[in-house]
């Protein structure tokens, strides 16, 4: 069998499932991220270009939840996510709301202002080269999988990202709270006519779909260096996988995560020059064929 | 950043043009001539911790310890944003508007963009940013100092001593452009020169890449000994936390082709323990280095300098000796003099010692091995080094007739 797969591929078996489950590991950032942004963009119409800064934002609280009050890893889990959630609802209050009734172009170019202006304010005070942050011990170490070493950090951000996937989904589809939420994407003046406080339901959105990227940034923190920089190269191809997977569309988005951190693993293995650029081939063909998306309704 | 580059030399002449108009100090301020230095580096984007800021405060140093030798200093500074062409435009901004050296500018191609330029308006340009050894290779400029260190240093130094150790087969993280192919073909020549073998190497796209876990384990699969990054900043830093995550430290050596103290402290010494690195500057070498730090860190948000800052204190101080030598006026029209006049004396500064400028603008000093301490060894941030070995400035450059620099022949 091993023999077969591998006279198939050309690569030894034990790297070729090396590089799909890291291709899997890097998708659960693709899928945590793209799932805020899906929520967001779901009900608030806004296409959030500072999800990336809000991602790094995360990495940054939980680096001074360390060196400032001594709270480690795990407070930071659970702090960060709650910090930066609360600094997103300021900015929804303070910024975005005004711009619902506007075009998508408004809501995208604020975003991305924000997105300047947070990155810029970071690296003028902790500067571009990085901050260190140090696996817990908890999670230090390697399996020996036999095909390959698995260090057990990367299990775990995996398993932690299917968890938060998997809870924000049920949330969304399975509970009363979600069923507003859903309501109100469809028709919000109907929601609202019901009794049910609209506009803070979206504020709270947006802010949960900020805190699920904070929560990314302090998974990524032990493995990436800390930088300001840190956002803005992963959301480029987060806005890929969104389209890729349907706008708006949770389940899509978390599919479509996952499956392109694998496909772009592989691409690592054959044609690693053309390691950045595959998924926007793919974005390209699926935008073709299906301009909703994989898992949009058009 | 072009904008506040003009704003600055606009507010710099009204500056000028009050002080003329005060009754007394007229006659004094029309006798002295200006000498305008524009620092021209990255100060919003990857390299900004290593050059940038650290770079414009090391300059204004130099230009502050050589005052009132019958000529006035003035330093600006912008951001090229890493771009070729947003640099090369400030730089025929700048030249025309009557700076007359451009300095540091890291990214090897912007640094080989204003090359051009400096000459071609025969101006003065003192390159300590970049890494490329084309700036006096094929592209050589007789209007161009390269100051600090190169490709072919960092490959001789680290590679070489690498290889000497038993490190016999590579295999590199590249990053793919210009740079890293530079640093990559540098290094594998040394490393077959001393008898060993590449066994391969992955080139990732630029900048795009955050997850090196894939190019790793590649390279562990390689069982090559040694893990070559021909990298720089966050992106080495990126590497090597991967590598150690996957335990490659345990039977691969390392080398981080071009790595700065900016760069371990990024990465923490629990990760960076044990590396090996080349430099041409460390504060911590000796009495004159310690003492040239101390001069900076008030300025310089308590941090000692790194070392392609001290490169733009060593050859702004070094230029502004030859122009005091030559006469601000004669230097201020020929770069090319002035240039000429820097090669024929020899140089002198706190931050690089004793060494002279060579006929193709290679500047020579020498070169350190260092390896990094362990947590335990260390007596506290910035103390990050311990010296392995040092080769002397005519050794640890590629030898003149090798580098194929043009302006020489004619």
């Amino acid at each position: 069998m091993m023999e077969f797969i591998e006279s198939l591929t050309g690569v030894p078996t034990p790297l070729l499932f090396g590089q799909l489950l890291l291709g899997l590991i890097n998708g659960a950032f693709y899928a945590m991220l793209s799932l805020g942004l899906a929520v967001i963009f779901g009900l608030l119409n806004i296409v959030n270009l500072a999800h990336g800064a809000l991602f790094m934002m995360g990495a940054f609280v939980a680096w001074m939840l360390l060196n400032y009050l001594g709270l480690g890893y795990w407070w930071a889990l659970l702090l960060a996510p709650i910090i930066v959630g609360a600094f997103g609802v300021v900015l929804e209050k303070l910024f975005i709301s005004p711009l619902y009734k506007l075009d998508h172009l408004y809501g995208l170019l604020l975003t991305f202002g924000l997105a300047l202006v947070i990155e810029g304010v970071f690296r003028n005070y902790y500067g571009s080269s990085g901050l260190p942050y140090r696996i817990p011990d908890e999670l230090q170490g390697a399996w020996d999988l036999g095909f390959m070493f698995m260090p057990v950090y990367r299990g775990w951000v995996v398993i932690a990202a299917l968890v938060f996937c998997l809870a924000t989904w049920l949330v969304i589809e399975k509970t009363r709270l979600g069923a507003y939420l859903r309501a109100a994407t469809e028709n919000a003046a109907l929601v609202q006519a019901f009794g049910v406080n609209v506009p803070r339901m979206v504020t709270l959105t947006y802010g949960g779909g900020v805190a699920l990227a904070a929560l990314a940034g302090v998974l990524a923190a032990p493995i990436y260096s800390v930088n300001p920089q840190m956002g803005t190269n992963l959301i480029i191809v987060v806005f890929a996988v969104v389209v890729i997977g349907g706008m708006g569309s949770i389940l899509g988005s978390v599919v479509t995560g996952f499956t392109l951190g694998v496909v772009e693993g592989l691409t690592k293995v054959y044609w690693p020059e053309a390691s950045a650029t595959v998924i926007f081939v793919i974005m390209a063909i699926v935008l073709l064929a299906r301009p909703a998306g994989l898992f949009g309704r058009a | 950043m072009t904008t506040l580059a003009r704003r600055d030399l606009l507010g710099a002449a009204g500056a000028a043009a009050a002080a003329a108009a005060l009754p007394g100090r007229s006659a004094r301020a029309q006798a002295q001539t200006t000498i305008r230095l524009g620092v021209l580096t990255d100060m919003s984007g990857p390299y900004r911790d290593t050059t940038g800021p650290g770079s414009v405060v090391c300059t204004q140093q130099a230009a502050a310890e050589f005052r009132n030798r019958g000529f006035n200093i003035e330093v600006i500074s912008a951001d090229h944003q890493n771009k070729p062409d947003v640099g090369a435009n400030i730089a025929r901004q700048w030249y025309d508007q009557g700076v007359d050296a451009i300095v540091d500018v890291p990214t090897s191609s912007v640094a080989l963009a204003i090359a051009g330029i400096a000459r071609e308006k025969n101006k003065v340009f003192l390159n300590s940013g970049a890494a490329t050894s084309d700036l006096t290779g094929a592209q050589c400029s007789p209007n161009t100092v390269h100051w600090t260190y190169d490709t072919y240093m960092l490959a001789k130094g680290t590679g070489g001593a690498i290889t000497r150790t038993g490190g016999d087969s590579w295999f590199f993280i590249t990053a793919d452009y210009a740079f890293g192919h530079a640093l990559e073909r540098d290094t594998a020549n040394f490393v077959r020169q001393a008898g060993g073998r590449v066994v391969g190497a992955v080139r990732y796209p630029f900048p795009q890449t955050t997850d090196f876990s894939a190019f790793v384990v590649q390279a562990q699969a390689s069982r090559a000994k040694v893990l070559g990054m021909a990298n720089a900043s966050t992106d080495t830093v990126n590497t090597i936390k991967a590598a150690r995550e996957f335990g490659l430290h345990r039977t691969m050596k390392f080398a981080a082709l071009l790595m700065g103290v900016i760069d371990i402290h990024a990465l923490g010494l629990e990760q960076g323990q044990g590396l090996l690195l080349t430099e041409s500057f460390y504060w911590d070498l000796n009495d004159r280095t310690r003492a040239f730090s101390a001069r900076i860190r008030p300025n310089n948000q308590n941090r000692p300098p790194a070392m392609v800052p001290a490169g733009c204190y060593g050859a702004t101080l070094h230029y502004l000796k030859a122009v005091a030598d030559l006469g601000a006026e004669r230097a201020k029209a020929s770069g090319l003099e002035t240039v000429q006049r820097m090669k024929a004396m020899p140089t002198d500064d706190d931050a690089f010692g004793p060494g002279r400028i060579r006929e193709d603008g290679r500047k020579l000093h020498p070169a350190y091995l260092f390896q990094v301490k362990t947590p335990a060894e260390s007596s506290g941030t910035w103390d990050y080094y311990k010296l392995v070995a040092t080769t002397p400035g005519d050794e640890a450059f590629r030898p003149l007739a090798e580098g194929g620099c043009a302006f020489l022949r004619s």
